[in-house]
């Protein structure tokens, strides 16, 4: 470019020199700085777009975070199932090998006590327990009567360890035997509160795989739960039973590490010690746990993951032997989706057939007066959905406007006056009333770019009112009724308010329940699998709306 | 369907036009009956919803505004709102003389409008239309506010030529007017009660905002497409920076469609109720919250006195909306394009 030469003898980027440059070269053409055209057009349009970008980040971070997230929370709390893994970890682990048409073995039910014991202290047993209980009737009674009695299990040799050897029934006998060197260091003596958090020493785990473990967890609860240091407190009952289980199984002959005088005089004493197995322990606090079906629920559940709740949602089940039916009267919830639909599809043809003549109408008449009558149209739009509904809801009782003028016309006599409220009908008329507006405003829309020219037309041509109506202006407002139908059909399957106010038992929707499940029964992973359908149902309907009507073309008032 | 019925039309002809009109007639008066019959209805002296004989015979002892009273309470004190109104009207006034130069008693008038309103309800104590009143003015206008400043300048990048992605970019800012109202409650339940908002004043305007954001990117796009982008460059030809010319040009023209977006956003968080009944707690009981109770539990005709309000409230919005409307299309038939 500084060798551009020219009559003005200007250098550097100039609108001549641009096209002097570009004359002379063959490469691509240069925009006046000299950089090809192509890349600073590019640059430009990079730019642009960053812009653009940068306005809209901040509500689409603000959208993402406030709302994305909760619905995808919701998605994944269908499907979520973590609580029986992480409330029963080691019978979960153990249910593995279990042999279905057996109650499981002794070891599982160890594991059963050393899980159940923590759950029980930390107070999870009966979170799990009604969680269960949503599958299997009566196992949250079972987990909760299991949660009072779990503490005996393993009493009768904590009993016999300690006559053994009075050692065992110091707090730091077993603190020292299970901790790691350098947290006995630091949680030797005088410890106010929990003390560092407890360190299983590996020794001791090589030696002793189930005591250890059992310890660990005793450790760790009591220190998050009560506050208390392992240094001053008793194990559970669980942890002598698991020591005792693991040096009859013949751990430990080599261990060395502290304490290792108690460990070799228990070793051959344990032959002699007596007591229930975990097995017979669990059959003594509850007969239920030699029931198939309990051990089938927990082991159909254990996976972190579960398609129950969607199962539920359609009525059926997961049982030990694969997907079944609900049983006949618990079945709800195929017969509700199907009465949202019905009851949406009713009030969306009641709104066709209120909202054509008034869209006609209103499209035919001189633009002075239809705006008057749109105020009609938009009042009720603008007001409060709940003003709305209680003026149904006053209205349609049986001491109510409405029935007191049919007794004096003398329709209805006065003691069989109309139950028009809570039930389905009091429903369908209040939401065809509450959904109008959304059907007439798109039908008007599209209505008032009819030409009437064509009606004329087809009269003029010999055709009677009828068929000029019917065969050519009806096909051409059908794009509205289309919108209208979308619309409203949307609105109404997930309507709450007006359901549940005016609906009584047999108006409501699937909303009403997916609500119930929230707040009032607390099987929010059921809520959120109803929600999960509900919402995919809408975003189909929303994808036909988008492609007959197109998202931009959603306008308001 | 001609507008008068030609002199020369057949006995049928005629039948079908009136019957028409009538049909038509009654399908406004399905409309509009319900809102109005509330508001006779409220008035009633009596605890009864439906016409007392009294009523229907014009008697002025079978009307009484107690239901109102029961709703505002009687203690307030109107007379300091007023005085402060007043003042802070008076400020207003007089920033606005020093800053454009000319006299506008407007701001007085509201001030005192709002005083007296604002005193009547702040002077009241734990009654149990108030604090839900209270409640929900203290949520909207900063669920509002939220919505607007990031709906609008979304929605000027999104009026952009050259956006990337922007389908999917409207289909996300839209979402919360397409997923139904019980699914985002509960999604929003769930998920602020992960994160500790769930129960808080913050969480229910967040969820408020994030309902209404939809309506103001709809609105605020509306009034851009017609916008004149020569303006703008014709600013910056002048000497103007963005900033500049963003709130001296851009601005005033596109206000009424930010306004009435805002409006929209506004009456969305003051009518929801089912995600603040999910996302609230007691604490946040809102004025359509404490309706829904009263609804569901024991209805009193208070509840016809606080619908006839919000009925009036809607009416003044309606007002504005179509106001703001008209105004708008003044400005941008004023622009050439």
């Amino acid at each position: 470019m500084s060798d551009a030469t020219g009559p003005d003898q200007f250098t550097g980027a100039t609108p001549d020199n641009a096209i002097r440059n570009a004359e002379r070269s063959d490469g691509p053409m240069l925009a006046a700085d000299g950089r090809p055209l192509k890349r600073s057009l590019a640059r430009a349009l990079r730019a642009q777009k960053m812009r653009a970008l940068m306005l809209i980040a901040p509500l689409l971070v603000f959208i993402l975070v406030t709302f994305i997230a909760p619905i995808v929370d919701m998605l994944f709390r269908s499907v979520e199932n973590q609580i029986v893994s992480e409330t029963l970890p080691r019978t979960v682990v153990a249910l593995e090998e279990w042999d279905p048409s057996d109650v499981p073995d002794n070891a599982t039910f160890a594991a059963l006590a050393y899980d159940f014991m923590a759950a029980a202290e930390r107070r999870e047993h009966t979170r799990l327990g009604s969680r269960l209980n949503y599958e299997t009737t009566g196992i949250s009674s079972l987990f909760r009567q299991t949660g009072r009695s779990v503490d005996d299990v393993g009493e009768e040799y904590a009993e016999q360890f300690i006559a053994l050897n009075a050692a065992w029934e110091e707090p730091e006998t077993w603190a020292t035997l299970m901790g790691a060197a350098s947290w006995v260091e630091e949680n030797s003596g005088e410890v106010e509160g929990a003390g560092t958090l407890f360190q299983l020493s590996p020794t001791a785990r090589d030696a002793f795989p189930e005591a250890a473990d059992a310890y660990r967890s005793f450790a760790r609860t009591i220190q998050s739960e009560d506050d208390d240091s392992p240094m001053a407190e008793e194990p559970w009952n669980t942890v002598y039973l698991a020591l005792y289980r693991d040096l009859s199984a013949g751990y430990a002959t080599e261990y060395d590490g502290p304490m290792a005088e108690l460990i070799a005089e228990a070793i051959p004493a344990v032959a002699d010690f007596e007591g229930m197995t975990p097995r017979e322990a669990f059959e003594a606090i509850d007969e239920e746990w030699m029931n198939l079906q309990i051990w089938g629920t927990i082991e159909a559940f254990s996976d972190p993951f579960t398609a129950g709740y969607f199962l539920t949602s359609v009525d059926l089940q997961l049982t030990p032997q694969g997907v079944e039916q609900q049983p006949e009267e618990q079945r709800i919830y195929r017969l509700l989706f199907w009465r949202t639909l019905f009851m949406s599809g009713v009030i969306t043809i009641s709104c066709i057939l209120l909202a054509y003549p008034i869209a006609y109408l209103l499209s035919n008449l001189p633009t002075r007066s239809s705006n008057l009558l749109l105020i009609l149209v938009l009042l009720p739009f603008w007001t409060s959905l709940l003003v709305r509904t209680s003026a149904w809801k006053v209205l349609l009782q049986q001491q109510g406007v409405i029935n007191d003028i049919l007794v004096w016309i003398g329709l209805v006599a006065d003691d069989a006056r109309l139950a028009l409220i809570n039930n389905q009908l009091g429903t369908i008329i209040a939401m065809t009333h509450i959904l109008l507006p959304f059907m007439i405003l798109p039908m008007f829309s599209v209505m008032k770019t009819i030409p009437p020219s064509y009606v004329r037309a087809a009269k003029s041509l010999g055709a009677t009112n009828w068929t000029a109506f019917w065969r050519v202006y009806f096909p051409q407002s059908i794009p509205g009724i289309g919108a209208g139908c979308i619309l409203v059909f949307i609105l109404a399957i997930g309507y709450y308010i007006t359901p549940e106010l005016v609906g009584g038992r047999t108006g409501t929707f699937i909303s009403n329940r997916i609500a119930f499940h929230i707040s009032s029964s607390l099987n929010w992973g059921l809520a959120a699998a109803l929600g999960s359908i509900l919402l995919a149902v809408v975003l189909i309907l929303y994808w036909l709306y988008d492609r007959i009507v197109g998202i931009d073309n959603v306008k308001l008032g | 369907m001609d507008t008068k019925l030609p002199p020369y039309a057949t006995f049928g002809q005629r039948v079908w036009f009136y019957g028409f009109r009538v049909l038509c007639g009654l399908i406004f008066f399905f409309l509009i009956a319900p809102i109005l019959i509330i508001i006779p209805l409220s008035f009633n002296a009596e605890n009864f919803f439906t016409f007392t004989p009294g009523m229907l015979a014009l008697d002025p002892e079978a009307y009484s505004l107690q239901h109102y009273e029961e709703f505002f309470g009687q203690t307030g004190n109107p007379w300091r709102g007023l005085l402060i109104g007043l003042v802070i009207g008076a400020v207003i006034t007089v920033v606005l003389k020093l800053w454009k130069g000319n006299l506008n008693l407007f701001p007085i008038l509201i001030g005192a409008i709002l005083g007296v309103i604002v005193g009547k309800l702040w002077g009241l104590e734990g009654e149990e239309w108030m604090t839900p009143l209270r409640n929900s003015l203290a949520i909207a206008p900063v669920a509002t506010m939220l919505s607007v400043g990031f709906g609008t300048l979304a929605a000027i990048g999104l009026s952009q030529t050259h956006v990337p992605f922007k389908g999917a970019i409207m289909a996300i800012l839209i979402s919360p007017m397409i997923v139904p109202l019980i699914i985002s409650a509960a999604g929003m339940y769930f998920f602020y009660s992960r994160i500790g908002l769930q129960g808080t004043y913050w969480g229910v305007v967040l969820a408020h905002a994030a309902l209404g954001i939809p309506f103001v990117i709809i609105t605020v796009t509306a009034t851009l497409v017609g916008f004149d982008r020569s303006l703008t460059r014709a600013a910056a030809n002048l000497g103007a920076n963005p900033v500049t010319t963003f709130f001296r040009i851009q601005m005033p023209l596109i206000l009424p469609g930010v306004i009435s977006g805002g409006l929209f956003a506004f009456i969305t968080s003051f009518d929801e109720v089912v995600v603040v009944i999910f996302v609230g707690s007691a604490g946040q009981q809102t004025l359509p919250w404490q309706m829904f109770t009263g609804l569901r539990e024991q209805i009193s005709p208070v509840i016809l006195a606080a619908a006839t309000i919000l009925v009036t409230i809607s009416i003044i919005l309606l007002t504005v909306v179509e106001l703001l409307r008209r105004r708008s299309e003044r400005l941008r038939g004023l622009s050439p394009s």
